[in-house]
């Protein structure tokens, strides 16, 4: 250090002000002008507690619609931060143009210019910059998508009475995580325009789920103005009244089928779905990028913290408050540790960013061997090369190194219920490191985490049921909670919902609803 | 670039509909726990919430999930000392490595089986309270000094300025200048068509008087209408309040409790949840709910509530004593026009045989034609005696408004409330 350089903190203590959060959020957007963060612009709002639980029960929209479940959730929140086991909101940030993001009153000046740092620069700057959150969710229209589907639920509730619409979300929450096209670039949501086509939609809906209902062939019209969008545009998008079976491809996006093909579906049930899918849509990226996101989050809050420090704008009992509180975000229990709950995203993430810019300043023999590219260029361009182009699955197959692993001592275990024992198959060794990397690649998809279902059947010319498959995955079945799923996806679709599990291309299991007699006929 | 909001003072509870909404769905599971936690309690401790819990099978959201079973791959950290190759036993107690999210048990007391939350002193009381009405709740009309409450009572055509409903003003306004103007407006049509008319007419045809005349007739009603007031005093209204009573929202409870020799502290404390449980449904109703404590034994004396359920006396028993008592504080105190008027009365039964139909004269002819309703408990586990074969033909006639029910044991009183209280579905 050049021999005790006068520092002059912005402020001292614990306590904070308006015009004190003021000048380091300067301080903060100074430097990340200097580390080229391109981020959306912020909106910091200051809130109680109390306020803070209501932000978490309604998974920090800023706007949500009502339903029992944000309720359940907000109880839980409040018992758990009651009984001291749970500190509240580290951070909530939220992606959208303006960027919001919250502090807490009671927390500590050194909290707050975290948290500034964290969110408002580090979480910002990932929302505008990664391709998932690019291509599916349009930060700048959401708040006004939230209003609009809050006032359309509240007049749903009106007109139809708050139990049907209760069972209605019910059912579309069940199934919102399959309310995603995976390789379908979706048209981003904007409020306006719903609320613009949404009436049109509802005749037009309904008018298209008539078509396929139908049971007299009727001439084909030629092209309808209104079959823009969607999957099947013709009139007979089916080819039902040619014979064949519906629909010609599988499809994964059970909301989406739903919402187009149901055949009792009110139109504005159909919309409701579609309110649901939307949000799911908007929370997608998020699922799938929370090493990287937070990862990225806690790389920035600590290099903008030294920064502040080197440059002298905090003191050294703000630091040692940062570091400890740092060290705990980024904390990695072992697995035997019994506050082990799984990998810490924060952790892993953190730990990969930071190694992605040592190799790039300090590559060792091994590095340049493992990352011939990155090794020894410039590490601002290739930290934002690997925060704009992948999602946890790729980054960590792309970007997990050795050293990371062997910091982390990670090891692969197999779990195989054909098998008396547990094996571990490959650690943090030469040997292993690919297999490991792949394995918590793996770990991460989407695809894997979450069973493979998708619709195979529409039984429009016999009894109307409607079929799906799972495809297991290395023989992983379906929990428990099948039944209660399929269930409300009966009451969706409005009659009988066979589930089958393959395996292989082998039927391991079926499910029905509602549930046939289980006498051994077969 | 950065806004800074402040948004603490806004309003919490933004969360509260979706609470609510909680609540209504498992109604049933935190009404079994809230019974339980009456019938546990004691009732001094009414004033606080509750926690709740319900198994958490029960309000799961399901999703599709993967189940137990199959081959998994599971990346952890912090090896110590495995190689590649080993083999580990399974754990025991998680059938097939356990499916993701099946959760352990926790060691915070609760399992995480169950889902627990806290409902607060309202809605706790709102549970214990739920499908009991008061009977015949009258709400007591005026008091002479009656509080008014000033509602909007239309429109007038005078007023004060501060309450001019502009609103209202202005489309008067346009009504009248649209009625104006239009016999105006259809003659200077008349006019100028003339005009026209007359103009398009051949140059040697044209008659210039009449030219002029027309032209001096269109100046003139153009003047006309400029000249129609965009607002007049005839347009303007005012918003018109008037005093309305409110009905008299304060309610007085009488307790009345047997102290003499044969009733033990035990009795007391039955009698004093009772009370309280009365005390705290009228609260919900009533803005304002006095007590009147009257104890008595051979003779009835108001005392505080200390003395009422604490201080101990011998002797028989005059029921009577206590209901002239009672009769007299009334008169004295709490018109009927003004109060609504509830006795609660605890005892174990004694009454002097000659007293008892002495007392049913004081109910039938005096006291009940006064009172919302009277309620009366008998802690026993005996026979019945001659005064609750007296009330008996009380309850005959004012079969909805005396109510008589017997206690044995302390478990007894909530459901012989919930019994005295219970809504009474389509009833004359």
């Amino acid at each position: 250090m050049s021999a005790t350089r006068k520092r002059k903190p912005i402020a001292t203590g614990s306590d904070w002000n308006f015009s004190v959060l003021e000048r380091f959020d300067a301080e903060l957007a100074r430097l990340a002008d200097e580390y080229r963060l391109d981020t959306y612009p912020n909106q910091i709002e200051v809130i109680t507690t109390e306020q803070m639980m209501d932000a978490y029960a309604s998974v920090g929209m800023p706007v949500g619609y009502h339903h029992w479940s944000f309720g359940k959730q907000f109880l839980a929140v409040e018992q758990a931060y009651k009984r001291g086991q749970m500190g509240l909101a580290y951070e909530l940030v939220i992606n959208s143009d303006p960027c919001i993001a919250y502090l807490m009153e009671e927390n500590t000046l050194m909290m707050q210019v975290l948290v500034m740092a964290h969110a408002c620069y580090g979480h910002n700057s990932f929302f505008k910059g990664n391709y998932l959150f690019r291509t599916w969710t349009d930060a700048s229209s959401i708040v006004d998508y939230l209003v609009f589907a809050r006032k359309y639920i509240a007049k749903c509730e009106e007109r139809h009475g708050v139990q049907a619409v209760e069972q209605l979300l019910d059912a579309c929450h069940a199934l919102q995580n399959y309310g995603v096209d995976r390789y379908k670039r979706p048209s981003p949501i904007s409020a306006e325009e719903e609320a613009k086509r949404q009436e049109e939609r509802e005749s037009y809906l309904q008018t298209q789920v008539n078509m396929l209902w139908r049971t007299i062939p009727e001439a084909p019209i030629s092209d309808s103005p209104l079959s823009t969008g969607g999957l099947h545009a013709d009139d007979d998008p089916l080819g039902l009244h040619s014979g064949g079976h519906y629909p010609p491809e599988p499809q994964e996006n059970l909301l989406y089928f739903i919402e187009k093909n149901a055949p009792l579906l009110a139109p504005w049930q159909r919309e409701i779905v579609r309110i649901v899918r939307k949000l799911a849509q908007y929370f997608y990226p998020q699922r799938q990028t929370q090493v990287m996101n937070e990862g990225w989050a806690c790389f920035w809050h600590y290099t903008l913290m030294n920064r502040l420090y080197d440059d002298g704008n905090v003191d050294e009992g703000l630091m040692l408050e940062f570091l400890q509180s740092h060290a705990a975000v980024i904390n990695q229990p072992a697995f035997d540790n019994p506050h082990f709950s799984g990998i810490n995203p924060y952790a892993l993430g953190f730990a990969i960013f930071m190694d992605i810019k040592r190799i790039c300043d300090a590559p060792t023999d091994e590095d340049r061997e493992w990352f011939p590219d990155i090794a020894g260029t410039p590490w601002r361009e290739t930290l934002e090369f690997a925060m704009r182009n992948f999602k946890d699955e790729s980054f960590i197959q792309q970007f997990l190194s050795p050293k990371v692993m062997r910091d982390h001592k990670l090891f692969l275990v197999v779990d195989d219920d054909q098998v008396e024992t547990l094996e571990v198959a490959a650690i943090h060794n030469e040997q292993g490191y690919r297999q490991v990397r792949e394995a918590l690649a793996t770990q991460y998809a989407l695809s894997v985490r979450e069973p493979n279902i998708q619709v195979v059947e529409a039984a429009i010319r016999g009894d109307r049921s409607l079929t799906l498959h799972h495809v297991q995955d290395s023989r992983r079945p379906l929990g428990r909670s099948v039944y209660p799923v399929i269930r409300h996806l009966q009451q969706l679709w409005g009659f009988p919902v066979h589930l089958v599990s393959l395996e292989e291309g082998r039927v391991t299991r079926r499910f029905h609803w509602p549930v046939e007699d289980e006498s051994p006929a077969s | 670039m950065t806004y800074f909001i402040d948004r603490r003072p806004n309003a919490k509870h933004k969360s509260a509909v979706n609470r609510q909404r909680f609540l209504e769905r498992y109604r049933k599971h935190i009404k079994r726990s809230v019974e339980e936690a009456v019938n546990r309690r004691s009732i001094t401790d009414m004033e606080r919430g509750e926690n709740v819990s319900i198994p958490a099978k029960d309000i799961s959201e399901p999703v599709f999930q993967h189940g137990p079973g199959g081959a998994r791959n599971i990346v952890s950290p912090g090896n110590k000392e495995f190689v590649a190759g080993d083999k580990i036993r399974r754990p025991s107690g998680q059938g097939g490595g356990g499916g993701a999210g099946e959760g352990g048990p926790s060691n915070q007391g609760e399992g995480v089986d169950e889902f627990a939350f806290t409902l607060s002193r309202e809605e706790f009381l709102e549970f214990v309270f739920d499908g009991l009405e008061l009977p015949h709740l009258q709400r007591k009309p005026l008091k002479s000094l009656e509080e008014v409450k000033m509602v909007r009572a239309g429109l007038s055509r005078d007023g004060v300025p501060s309450r001019i409903s502009i609103t209202r003003s202005m489309r008067e306004a346009y009504a009248r200048r649209i009625a104006m103007r239009a016999p105006i407006k259809r003659a200077l049509r008349e006019a100028i068509d003339a005009l026209e008319a007359e103009e398009r007419k051949d140059t040697v045809l044209r008659n210039p008087t009449r030219i002029a005349e027309l032209k001096a007739e269109i100046e003139r009603l153009e003047k006309r209408i400029a000249g129609v007031p965009f607002i007049d005093t005839y347009d303007l209204r005012y918003h018109q309040l008037s005093a309305q009573p409110q009905p008299s929202n304060q309610a007085v409870m009488f307790c009345v409790m047997d102290v003499s020799g044969s009733m033990t502290q035990n009795h007391k404390d039955i009698a004093k949840r009772f009370f309280l449980l009365l005390y705290l449904f009228l609260e919900k109703h009533y803005e304002k709910v006095e007590l009147v404590f009257v104890r008595h034994h051979t003779a009835a004396r108001e005392v505080s509530e200390e003395e009422f359920f604490y201080s101990r006396e011998t002797g028989g028993t005059i029921v009577s004593s206590a209901l002239n008592l009672v009769n007299k504080i009334i008169e004295k105190r709490y018109p009927v026009g003004q109060w609504n008027l509830y006795v609660a009365q605890a005892s174990d039964g004694d009454n002097w045989d000659d007293d008892s139909n002495i007392c049913r004269d004081l109910l039938v002819k005096q006291l009940m034609p006064q009172l919302q309703y009277y309620a009366y408990v008998e802690i026993t586990p005996h026979d019945h005696q001659s005064l609750w074969h007296e009330y008996e033909s009380v309850v005959k006639e004012f079969p909805e408004r005396f109510a008589m029910r017997q206690i044995v044991e302390a478990g007894d009183i909530y459901p012989v409330f919930r019994e005295l209280f219970k809504r009474r579905l389509s009833q004359s």
